[in-house]
């Protein structure tokens, strides 16, 4: 085994997380694929700064997660007034931008 | 050479098992955030997808990383993603419907296209790579991951830092702005407004809803209100909670009404002691 494994993992677990977001209607089950994705991305930059040897990987890894928080906080609230309004948490009633 | 690069990439046994243990568990938890149908059981999936990668994180040579994937994400991030499902209702889950004809077969076609375009990638150009590794005479060395990461940040990286402050500052006022809700400003109504609205047909009926327990001999929200004819009054059902079926109730329906067997002299509850 060599540490290319880690990245296979890494792509498969992004690969699920795209189809999850093409295929789930529930907004929130789609954010939560939208995390998976960033979380994969996480695992290949831990995998290369292993492999080269420094530590910019990791703290690119660092940046995406403080990203990936604001993220979630943001899209979360958007999610629940859209769900105050509209009574529905699907991505396929959403139609409008206002109202 | 080659062979000797290749002797260099390969990975001890230990992380090796602990790949293979914790790789197919994280998997495993993504595809089970995919295919479950309760929007609850997605995110435990995913918190369990997520622990594995902080624990590979561990296993290569990124403790702080790893700590920080199991704090901050199983720790604050999905629990928030558990009260936002909590706050929308159990019941938010998928519909079964596909709007766009054959979305998830293309779904799928594009799903295994992309894998095999990373995949293939990776592995070919990844095939012969040098592992130069974290160990304790190069990047990790001396003062260990954590004080390592910390000089890097606030050296090189301090202006993106910086930004991520300003970035997480917008985030929490971003958030209270889209979650907070004015009721001052909607116009609370009075007791007799409501009251007139009510009876102008403005609500589907005029009383409220029956609760339960009402004329039935429970006040548990699961048991349904019985109507004075004794039978179940169905806008008292729980649409979450599974109500008790109303043959369930017969014998206490009956002992209320009097109809039932009579209770012995010495029992405690009527009909009770009959029933053994």
């Amino acid at each position: 085994m060599t540490p290319t494994y880690y990245l296979l993992l890494s792509a498969l677990l992004f690969t699920i997380g795209a189809v999850g977001v093409l295929v789930r209607r529930n907004a929130i089950v789609v954010f939560m694929c939208v995390e998976l994705m960033l979380n994969a991305v996480n695992l290949s930059l831990v995998t290369f700064a292993r492999l080269n040897g420094d530590l910019h990987g990791q703290v690119m890894g660092f940046f995406v997660m403080v990203v990936a928080a604001a993220e979630v906080v943001v899209g979360l609230a958007i999610i629940l007034s859209i769900f105050r309004t509209r009574r529905t948490a699907s991505v396929d009633d959403s139609n409008l931008l206002k109202y | 050479m080659l062979l000797a690069q290749q002797g260099a990439a390969t990975v001890s046994t230990g992380e090796a098992v602990s790949f293979w243990v914790l790789g197919p568990l994280a998997l495993a938890g993504a595809l089970g955030m995919i295919f479950a149908r309760n929007a609850v059981h997605s995110a435990l999936f995913l918190v369990m997808t997520m622990l594995s990668l902080g624990c590979i994180y561990m296993v290569q040579q990124a403790p702080f990383l790893g700590f920080v994937q199991i704090i901050v994400y199983t720790g604050a991030i999905m629990m928030l993603f558990l009260f936002v499902l909590m706050l929308v209702g159990r019941d938010a889950s998928d519909s079964v419907v596909e709007v766009l004809r054959g979305q998830r077969l293309w779904a799928g076609v594009l799903g295994v296209g992309l894998a095999v375009l990373i995949t293939g990638a990776v592995a070919r150009s990844l095939i012969d790579v040098t592992d130069q590794g974290l160990a304790a005479d190069t990047a990790n060395g001396g003062r260990g991951n954590v004080a390592n990461i910390g000089q890097l940040i606030f050296s090189d990286y301090l202006f993106p830092f910086e930004l991520t402050s300003a970035l997480l500052i917008t985030a929490a006022v971003g958030a209270m702005v889209l979650g907070y809700v004015n009721r001052e400003q909607r116009g609370r109504r009075t007791q007799k407004e409501l009251v007139e609205a009510r009876f102008r047909g403005e609500h589907d009926r005029p009383s409220p809803l029956p609760g339960p327990g009402v004329f039935a001999t429970a006040n548990s929200v699961a048991t349904p209100a019985l109507l004075p004819d004794g039978s179940v009054a169905p806008e008292s059902l729980s649409r979450l909670i599974e109500s008790t079926t109303a043959d369930k109730l017969a014998a206490e329906r009956e002992s209320v009404a009097g109809t039932g067997p009579a209770a012995g002299t010495r029992a405690l509850a009527p009909g009770k002691e009959e029933s053994r």
